[in-house]
């Protein structure tokens, strides 16, 4: 990765105030321009916060964000003022997961990526209508000027899936990130919306981070797969390395415990226990306690992330090459 | 178990009998649109839906939001008062003169909701929460709180340690944990699971799946269990349902659904699941657009909208739900399924030849 866009190295993030947590430890991330990185983990991960802190959306007063973010040659955690505001939605914008909530219920669809577009680029009131129509049709919404004057309420729930990534698209950004899009949608309306941002970021030469927990979203776009827990990366790999042959435990038993077709009739393979508790210290990898191949060192000291060719893994007794735990799921359904 | 001592949780039909028949169910909200003159509206969320439910099977019920799922349960509970059917559990009307009782059926009867936090009290601890219906219905406090410690104890969490914990102490995983404990409180005999792992990951949900198997078998319980997730539907279910737009577009046992399904929108749906394989990605969505509105659907197959099937009859005649094929448990609402519908697809009357599945949307 010469030419990385994004460069994140040891980023720490803490939440301070009335609960403290230690939300990202030494968090190092790579992306090249174009790529799309599916970003796993469950809920408590800490994927969401990263990608808050991408955009430093997270309050300065309760927070402490220490280490280093590049995107496109700018240190992002020295950006102040108005060219941090270039740098949001300009050059990093972001899709959240419920749009009724992400949008303005006041404001129609299109007064939004107007606003948008020309507090990003020097352009007149109809130049930017017309960009953001453009967009609007882009994005497949039937009937695009009709959206425009519409508020979010009055679309359904892919419409306002597409017009939210419209409006992160408005201002030319090289890079999207994507927080569980489509968790809220329908199975049919999810493929859906999936196959544009697939389309999308091929035609607009996006890299995109796709945060999920959904192992099958993630498939459907992904080109890199890193799997996060407490905070930390543990695996990452090209997407059919990690998904056919994951080396780390835990990526092996989330991989094994999604519900599919070869299941029925036999109990899951569910992970014992729960994520820990991300307000106390950890010691020793923080999979250790749920770990089936934990020995006396996990406990003890941190893996680090090491990187083997094109795979990177941080765990003391990774899985041999051919994973066992990995299912073959050749027609699943 | 300490369950009061009645008659109310005995078997009365015997095996054969179904544990629960619903019959031409229907509930239409009137929707206010426009001026005071114009005629009220309204949304058919679920429009003469028959089914039935065999002891100690699971029901799974399948289908896009709004299709009318989580109100068919609603209805089954008695949580709504239906606009038109019939309710037999066991063999017995429900709230029916010499019937059973509502009070009887609904502590046969209970549910498990998808959000584990509204649905529990803020300020009832866990065991608390369990222990509240029973009491409500004369257990004396301390058989209440045993029975909630050991029911604790069977869904997984540790009494001296949860129970004396409130919802916002504990994690998803455990919330939905408790309110299962809670709806086993009454030993009912059917559980509705409505969406209740949708709001959980992928780990967590795997261990209560495994949760409500176990529990299944030990107590001979009977599930109707509503989510969104054909694989999970797939997982636990023997029979499923497909619901589209208030009605029931297909039903039969698991195995023909998934592997021979007749209707378009069955197809549709399964073929919308991301396969979980890199090297065989979508490349089509199966169907555009969003469900449509269920307000006041047009006359004819409400499917017909989104269906690259659909002709002239599929608009004048709405198809009925017919046994389809060599099998009279597997039921199809769908013109080409019909012999003589005048469908151009539709099946030769004598034989059954079964239709290509639909493997367009995969590469």
């Amino acid at each position: 990765m010469t030419e990385a866009l994004l460069q994140v190295r040891a980023l720490n993030l803490h939440f301070s105030g009335a609960r403290t947590a230690h939300v990202l430890r030494d968090f190092s991330l790579d992306l090249a321009a174009g790529e799309v990185l599916g970003l796993l983990g469950e809920s408590g991960s800490g994927k969401s916060a990263m990608l808050r802190a991408l955009l430093r959306l997270h309050a300065p007063q309760n927070t402490r964000l220490s280490g280093h973010i590049h995107v496109a040659g700018q240190d992002v955690l020295a950006l102040q003022g108005a060219a941090l505001r270039q740098y949001r939605g300009g050059v990093v914008s972001l899709v959240f997961q419920e749009a009724a909530s992400a949008l303005d219920p006041v404001y129609t669809i299109g007064q939004q990526m107007v606003q948008a577009i020309r507090a990003h680029h020097a352009v007149g009131q109809a130049e930017a209508t017309r960009q953001a129509l453009d967009l609007l049709d882009r994005v497949r919404i039937p009937q695009a000027r009709r959206r425009f004057d519409a508020y979010v309420h009055e679309l359904s729930g892919g419409m306002r899936q597409r017009a939210m990534i419209a409006l992160a698209l408005a201002c030319k950004p090289r890079l999207l990130l994507a927080d569980e899009p489509t968790t809220a949608l329908d199975a049919t309306v999810q493929i859906q919306i999936l196959l544009l941002l697939r389309e999308l970021q091929q035609e607009f030469g996006l890299a995109v981070i796709f945060v999920t927990h959904d192992i099958a979203a993630a498939v459907e776009v992904a080109d890199r797969v890193a799997v996060m827990y407490a905070g930390r990366l543990v695996e990452q790999g090209a997407l059919a390395e990690v998904v056919q042959r994951p080396r780390h435990p835990y990526s092996a038993q989330l991989l094994a415990s999604t519900v599919h077709a070869a299941h029925k009739g036999a109990p899951l393979p569910a992970i014992p226990g729960a994520p820990p508790d991300l307000s106390l210290p950890l010691s020793g990898c923080a999979f250790a306690p749920r770990c089936a191949h934990a020995s006396a060192r996990c406990h003890s000291e941190q893996p680090p992330f090491a990187w083997h060719g094109a795979h990177a893994l941080a765990c003391w007794n990774p899985l041999a090459e051919p994973a066992a735990a990995a299912p073959a799921r050749a027609g699943a359904l | 178990m300490n369950t009061p001592p009645d008659t109310v949780h005995q078997d009365r039909g015997g095996p054969a009998q179904p544990l629960l028949q619903v019959h031409k169910l229907k509930k239409y909200f009137p929707v206010r649109t426009g001026g005071w003159l114009r005629q009220p509206s309204y949304v058919h969320a679920v429009d003469e839906v028959s089914f039935s439910v065999a002891k100690g099977q699971t029901l799974g019920i399948v289908g896009e939001s709004g299709c009318g799922k989580s109100t068919t349960a609603r209805l089954v509970a008695r949580l709504l008062p239906p606009d038109g059917g019939k309710l037999v559990f066991d063999g017995e009307g429900v709230a029916e003169f010499r019937g059973l009782a509502l009070r009887d059926f609904r502590r046969n009867l209970q549910m498990v909701f998808q959000d584990s936090y509204a649905s529990l009290n803020p300020r009832l601890t866990a065991a608390q929460s369990i222990a509240f219906g029973p009491r409500v219905h004369g257990v004396t406090a301390h058989a209440a709180q045993q029975l909630a410690e050991s029911l604790l104890a069977r869904v997984g969490l540790e009494p001296r340690q949860f129970a004396a914990r409130y919802p916002h102490e504990l994690s998803g995983g455990q919330r939905q944990r408790v309110n299962i404990a809670r709806a086993l409180a009454f030993d009912p005999r059917l559980l509705i699971l409505d969406e209740a792992v949708a709001a959980l990951d992928k780990s967590v949900q795997a261990q209560v799946l495994n949760l409500l198997q176990e529990l299944k078998a030990e107590r001979a319980l009977t599930y109707l269990f509503i989510s969104h997730d054909l694989h999970v539907v797939h997982y636990l279910s023997d029979q499923v349902m497909v619901m589209y737009l208030g009605q029931v577009v297909e039903i039969g046992p698991v195995r023909r659904i998934y592997d021979t399904p007749q209707h378009p929108y069955t197809r549709a749906l399964l073929s919308a699941t991301p396969s979980l394989d890199p090297a065989r990605r979508t490349l089509q969505p199966p169907l555009q657009g969003d469900p449509p509105n269920p307000i006041d659907p047009a006359p004819g197959c409400r499917f017909r909208t989104r269906c690259a099937h659909a002709q002239a009859v599929c608009q004048e005649r709405a198809p009925e739900l017919l046994p389809c094929g060599d099998a009279p448990s597997h039921q199809v609402a769908c013109h080409m399924q019909q012999p003589g519908s005048g469908h151009s697809q539709a099946v030769a009357v004598p034989e059954f030849v079964p239709m290509a599945l639909a493997t367009g949307g995969h590469a």
